[in-house]
């Protein structure tokens, strides 16, 4: 076509000039970075290496990239047709692949230990099912504050703590058992969630995110330096392991695990029994957590992230709400950071950073928010990929003896977050299901759903 | 005229002030029970300022509120309820109401009145029947037994959900969007969003409805069928309703009682007919209407 004829020199003109752009910007930005490599010579000063070719290779290389995704967006726009989407062909499986993924996580461990043998499947079930699962079941925690309450909540490890230094604190100094420390975990933290919940209730958005990220700093600055109440830096050690429902997983010919049942000891066998504890109780949050949205409680969280001040005119007390949602959200954290503490038999303030809050917070966002599924998938995507970086061992005989792929995690984690945004910006699974229906249950496409104002 | 004897809403010496700026100056009036009210004036003259206070998103400065839910309320109780302190008070007569005490949802929950909003705020990522339960909240989370029975699947609740919906359903007949329940709000057309927000806010089971300019971007066959809409729901006699509204014959065909406000002061006050004959309203709604009136204005401006 003509029109497109004379349109395409402006374009490839338009592309040369935003690549120029963008290549004088990184030329800019790497001159004193790259170019200069600074190191300090054997008498201590300073000793300035220019490296002007890595330099230019990386100002051509950008150069190109730009080029060659302005030409490639442009080609995309020209293009533009209204896609109309049909139902997803996975809809009417839906609660077929739900089921399946149940089965497949239930057989999990002894697939792979039939596989690998007991020494290798301990890495695997470890690793992958428990670390997963861990995030899993924090990423549905969170969901509920952030995905159906719209509440930005920046703190979410503060929980996670409250919940493991509650059994690690009653174990050792009460010598309370596992199974009853677990809902108080849960109640402490959920008491917690109120706390933090009333003094941020006026605040919205941005303010409501960076105090719930104070309040998570402050419980683990409370941790590091409260030494009397929870031995600071050194944390807490030798907190009681799991037991069987009373049976220790002990190598020992009384009164064990393995003595009881008559079968050899295997240190497999605590960490098979963590996998099914933690799926458990991943399971459970999912279940309360779909219940709770077909409820009136669940539809008033929604409600409050589409719209706060509707909400107020229809009678609904928007306190007490979201008081609720922070609670319930933190509740969760609660059992998992209780099973975080059995698990490990150690904590410190060092496993409750701002690193973790923002983990399970990208989880959330990457998955979609409000969406179970999704939650699953970013956990794997996210906590899978960290630990598949490490078996990535083979790299090293193409980058040299030097070269540690977990380094990269940061990187390819912010690459993956920017390629989200640009195809999915709204998570992975971005449709909503209605709670309740008349004729038909229909998705309902995210261009819709509000995130929340905070 | 029933707003004089059987009034629902009594508006007290309201003012609302904003830093200098005052909104509303020292206004009062009644809204009757089972009347349609209108509430009208140029732009800027404090409409939905006294919207705002009425239902609890704004605390007045000054004034009072009193809402009868039922019964006639006589001065005495109104003052004696003042005189109390408290929010609430049932009498043989009257179940008294002092507005102004009271936060925006419980206005809602316990006065009811209920109300839509100038520029349309549906839940627009929940479905049309979302929306209409979310708005039976209460009464659901009630039966619920505050989600402790919900969790389990208790029957009661099970029941008392599906008397929700059946509610719901007979709303979208009303509204003409029984096709489009599962459809999420925030596609449907103009027109029908205007009306699920009307259904919406019904389902508190208002004494009062709040309608903030609600035939704004209708059109005209729209505006008729919202005309039926809104004079069915008074027919009824459960709700009385009182809007804001810029179009003057939706005001002047539905309405049977209404103030003018100008600059926050009220200027008219009376049935439609006499209020659409007033020379003030003439000069401050419609803009002055001749040369003598603008004389007579000039004058008063000089003084």
């Amino acid at each position: 076509m003509a029109s497109e004829n004379s349109a395409s020199p402006s374009r490839l003109a338009l592309a040369l000039k935003e690549g120029v752009i963008a290549a004088l910007l990184a030329a800019l930005l790497e001159f004193p970075i790259i170019d200069y490599q600074a190191a300090a010579n054997i008498d201590n000063r300073l000793v300035l290496t220019s490296r002007f070719g890595l330099a230019m290779t990386i100002v051509a290389i950008v150069f190109i990239a730009r080029v060659s995704i302005y030409l490639y967006q442009t080609r995309v726009v020209a293009r533009a047709v209204v896609k109309v989407k049909g139902p997803s062909v996975f809809a009417p499986y839906v609660q077929w692949i739900n089921y399946a993924g149940i089965a497949a996580l239930v057989v999990f461990p002894f697939v792979i230990l039939t596989l690998l043998g007991s020494g290798g499947a301990l890495k695997w079930v470890n690793n992958y099912g428990v670390q997963i699962l861990i995030y899993v079941m924090l990423g549905w925690g969170l969901n509920i504050v952030v995905g159906l309450a719209g509440l930005l909540d920046l703190g979410y490890v503060a929980f996670y703590a409250v919940g493991a230094y509650s059994y690690a604190l009653l174990s050792t100094k009460f010598g309370l058992s596992f199974w009853i420390c677990l809902p108080l975990a849960g109640i402490l933290a959920a008491l917690w969630g109120m706390i933090l919940g009333f003094p941020v209730l006026r605040l919205r958005g941005d303010y409501l995110a960076i105090v719930t990220l104070a309040f998570g700093e402050i419980i683990r600055t409370v941790l590091i330096n409260w030494t009397d109440f929870s031995n600071g830096y050194a944390g807490i050690s030798s907190i009681p392991h799991i037991t069987f429902f009373g049976l220790p997983f002990d190598d020992d010919d009384h009164g064990t695990f393995s003595s009881f049942f008559h079968i050899a000891y295997s240190p497999i066998h605590r960490t098979i029994f963590l996998y099914f504890l933690i799926l458990t109780l991943a399971l459970t949050t999912n279940f309360v957590t779909i219940r709770l949205r077909r409820l009136p409680i669940g539809r008033a969280w929604e409600a409050l992230r589409e719209d706060e001040i509707a909400c107020r005119s229809l009678g609904i007390n928007t306190t007490t709400t979201k008081l609720t949602a922070f609670a319930m959200g933190a509740m969760f954290a609660g059992f998992a950071g209780s099973f975080f503490a059995v698990r490990q038999g150690f904590v410190s303030p060092e496993s409750f950073t701002f690193v973790e809050s923002s983990t399970i917070l990208a989880i959330v966002v990457l998955g979609g928010m409000g969406s179970q599924m999704g939650v699953v998938l970013a956990a794997i995507l996210m906590i899978g990929g960290t630990e598949i970086l490490r078996e990535l061992e083979f790299l090293k005989a193409i980058f040299g003896k030097g070269f540690d792929p977990v380094q990269y995690r940061m990187l390819l984690f912010g690459l993956a977050m920017v390629l989200m945004m640009i195809w999915r910006p709204r998570g992975i699974i971005s449709s909503r299901m209605p709670s309740i229906f008349l004729a038909e249950r229909k998705s309902i496409s995210g261009a819709n759903v509000s995130e929340g104002h905070g | 005229m029933r707003w004089q004897t059987d009034p629902l809403l009594v508006v007290d010496h309201l003012t609302m002030r904003f830093g200098g700026l005052t909104a509303v100056n020292n206004l009062s009036f009644s809204v009757g029970r089972k009347d349609i009210t209108a509430l009208i004036g140029p732009n800027g003259a404090g409409k939905t300022t006294v919207f705002n206070c009425v239902t609890g998103f704004y605390k007045p400065t000054e004034g009072r509120l009193a809402l009868a839910r039922s019964g006639i309320a006589t001065s005495q109780e109104v003052a004696a309820l003042t005189a109390t302190g408290k929010r609430h008070a049932q009498s043989a007569g009257a179940d008294l109401y002092l507005l102004e005490r009271m936060p925006g949802h419980e206005i809602a929950r316990e006065a009811r009145v209920a109300r839509t909003f100038q520029n349309i705020r549906l839940f627009s990522g929940m479905t049309v029947l979302e929306n209409l339960i979310v708005a039976q909240h209460n009464a659901l989370m009630a039966a619920s037994g505050y989600t402790v029975l919900g969790l389990i699947g208790a029957p009661s609740f099970v029941r008392r959900q599906r008397e929700a919906v059946e509610v719901a359903k007979s709303w979208l007949e009303r509204i003409h969007l029984t096709d489009r329940a599962d459809d999420p709000a925030g596609e449907l057309p103009y027109g029908a969003q205007r009306r699920l927000e009307i259904a919406r806010a019904m389902c508190i089971d208002p004494v009062l409805l709040c309608l903030d300019e609600p035939a704004a971007g209708l059109n005209p066959r729209e505006s008729g069928d919202l005309n039926e809409l809104l004079r069915s729901i008074r027919d009824e006699g459960k709700t009385s309703l009182f809007l804001i509204e810029h179009d003057m014959s939706v005001v002047m065909q539905i309405s049977d009682h209404v103030i003018v406000l100008d600059y926050g002061t009220k200027i008219a006050d009376g049935d439609p007919k006499s209020v659409r004959e007033d020379p003030k309203v003439i000069a401050a709604y419609l803009g002055v209407s001749d040369e003598e009136e603008l004389e007579k204005v000039e004058a008063e401006l000089s003084k």
